[in-house]
């Protein structure tokens, strides 16, 4: 018969799993139930639910395309300054994200090191654009998707893209019949993860992009500002974004703990 | 489709400073060569070179007449592009394929349209008795029914070349035996060469028709499988050899090797059979033995082997076996080379297993 946990144990994992429970409780117990749909369907609050799926879902997308192959090229050449390139697209999980909004306008800012030229010549004006907020998302995000994905390409036997080849498989067959599809779960958690993380972006996007109703303000960056004016309304977004979030973990909570 | 002289790889390789691969091998169409060799020897290397996963340094890799790769020519056909059917070590099925697909992958990949390569590989799958399993993923499927998945998406592609790399060692003792005498038709059903790579003697003496001894990158022996268990060039080959393995045919709790009639304790197995005997259970006399021993007879020791504490003795007709005793015993009993002796083997001590080619 198993022995029964150490006490100590469960008062120490209690009171841990207090802490992510109790201000879930504290949201829900100040939620005003019947004001909630007049408080979600306000002008603000849905422009800032459609700023918000479309620059995290462009942001996602973004990832995806530019995060994978260089976490494929991390996992499989061998360059030099590998160690340190990994060290820099990791850097924004560590760095405060207000940091790396400032660092975004200086480099992309109408005097920026790449935005006054890019001004220049085509007119193109990052801060305080959609486009803005899509970039500051992805500066934050993408690290997950690139760390998710080079793992599970290390992880990944690579004799099954041998037996592919000796199947007369070409390179892009294998990548796209065995290599992907073999990583799919660690894809698919690195998406989630992106997504997730996008979504729920703030700091790197009030700094870099501003917070304009309908161009850059979203959901976070509009609970900021109704936590100053209309507490329900902060109340009602914050729920909105717990639904949200939580109901994409648990749709992909198969492939997700296979993948981690 | 194989009118080729086989295959014919002579190369070297240096993996690093250290190690060095040298091949040369020869195999005709119809025949199965084996690449016997233990742990590090080389072997896996020797298949991702002739696979074309990796080149080459020096020599030759030459199949159904056509060079695959010749570094002094600049020849270098690619992986995808050689005609070689691969069965590798735990077989390696797509886990996120289903059998039908996995089949199929070889097929597709050579842009075989879908239906006619499902077709095909539908085909090879009923001849390799597993119908009914196209829709299962490997993850579902028995060691016995993978091997055979992998071996029908080897030869659907009709290569020039089958290439088995330890094919029997992802499986457990009693399917080994039992899916080694399969094995044995599906090589036989192949009319080009079969090139088997395996650590393990009996794999090799029993499937292959010529043995290739690697050790540390080198080949130190080529022959039959009784030039390898008889006359063993080196000592790992005579280690290998160390274990008595003999086939022969059994009824009513006897077993008939050539000539020669062993008692044996299986009183039910019946028809063809695989004999084993460790060196160790067999004992040497200088008269007929008393006690319980069923098995007696004389023989000549041809040689006399000295292994430190133990000797190793090679006994001659009527069935040629490694016996190995104590160094006490051979001094006590002045044996030397020549001489005939009373040797004796417990019925209990001799194992048994059917060797009928017809899957149980």
């Amino acid at each position: 018969m198993p022995g029964r946990p150490p006490v100590v144990l469960i008062v120490l994992g209690c009171l841990g799993l207090a802490l992510f429970v109790v201000p879930l409780a504290g949201l829900v117990a100040r939620t005003p139930w019947s004001r909630l749909p007049d408080l979600l369907t306000g002008d603000v609050v849905a422009d800032a639910l459609r700023l918000s799926l479309i620059t995290s879902l462009a942001s996602t997308v973004i990832a995806l395309v530019l995060g994978v192959p260089l976490a494929w090229l991390l996992a499989r050449v061998d360059f030099p300054g590998r160690a340190v390139v990994r060290a820099v697209v990791t850097l924004p999980l560590v760095l405060p994200p207000v940091v790396g909004g400032a660092a975004l306008l200086f480099a992309l800012g109408r005097r920026g090191l790449v935005g006054e030229p890019l001004n220049r010549l085509t007119g193109l004006l990052l801060p305080f654009s959609t486009w803005g907020v899509i970039i500051a998302a992805t500066f934050v995000a993408m690290p997950f998707m690139v760390i998710t994905v080079e793992g599970a390409l290390r992880n990944l036997d690579r004799r099954y893209e041998g037996a592919a080849a000796s199947l007369g498989a070409g390179r892009w067959t294998v990548l796209r019949r065995v290599t992907l599809p073999m990583i799919g779960p660690s894809l698919a958690a690195g998406l989630a993860l992106t997504w997730a993380r996008a979504f729920g972006e703030f700091g790197a996007t009030i700094t870099f992009a501003g917070n304009l109703q309908g161009r850059t303000q979203t959901l976070p960056l509009a609970v900021f500002v109704a936590l100053e004016s209309d507490r329900e309304t902060a109340v009602a977004i914050s729920l909105l974004m717990v639904a949200v979030s939580l109901a994409v973990l648990i749709a992909l909570r198969d492939r997700w703990w296979r993948a981690l | 489709m194989i009118d080729g002289p086989g295959l014919r790889a002579h190369f070297e390789l240096r993996r690093s400073e250290a190690f060095r691969l040298d091949i040369d091998v020869t195999i005709p169409p119809g025949t199965t060569g084996a690449l016997l060799g233990p742990n590090g020897a080389g072997k896996s290397t020797a298949v991702a070179a002739i696979a074309g996963l990796v080149p080459i340094d020096q020599g030759r890799i030459e199949l159904a007449g056509a060079v695959l790769d010749d570094p002094g020519t600049g020849v270098f056909v690619p992986s995808e592009a050689r005609r070689i059917g691969v069965v590798f070590q735990d077989y390696l099925l797509f886990p996120h394929l289903d059998v039908i697909e996995n089949v199929a992958f070889g097929l597709r990949s050579r842009g075989v349209g879908r239906d006619e390569a499902r077709a095909r590989s539908g085909e090879w799958i009923r001849r390799l008795g597993l119908d009914g399993m196209e829709r299962h993923k490997p993850g579902d499927l028995s060691g016995g029914q993978a091997q055979r998945v992998a071996l029908a998406r080897a030869l659907v592609t009709e290569p020039d070349l089958l290439l088995l790399d330890e094919p029997l060692a992802a499986l457990d003792v009693t399917t080994r035996s039992r899916l080694r005498r399969t094995l044995r038709e599906h090589l036989d059903g192949f009319a080009g060469p079969r090139l088997l790579i395996t650590h393990d003697p009996t794999e090799a003496f029993l499937l292959a028709d010529e043995i290739h001894v690697i050790e540390d990158g080198v080949v130190t022996q080529s022959g039959t499988a009784d030039d390898v268990r008889l006359r063993p060039r080196t000592r790992y080959a005579a280690d290998l050899a160390g274990a008595n393995l003999l086939v022969g045919t059994a009824s009513g709790g006897a077993a008939t090797v050539g000539a020669h009639v062993f008692h044996i304790a299986h009183g039910d197995v019946a028809g063809p059979v695989l004999i084993t005997i460790h060196p160790t259970a067999i004992s040497v006399h200088r008269a007929p033995p008393e006690g319980s021993p069923r098995n007696a007879w004389v023989t000549t020791i041809e040689r006399i082997e000295d292994l430190g504490e133990r000797v190793r003795l090679r006994t001659g007709a009527p069935v040629a076996l490694t016996v190995e005793i104590t160094k006490q015993s051979t001094e006590a009993l002045h044996l030397t080379p020549g001489e005939s002796v009373w040797i004796a083997v417990k019925a209990t001590e001799i194992g048994v297993e059917s060797n009928d080619p017809t899957p149980a």
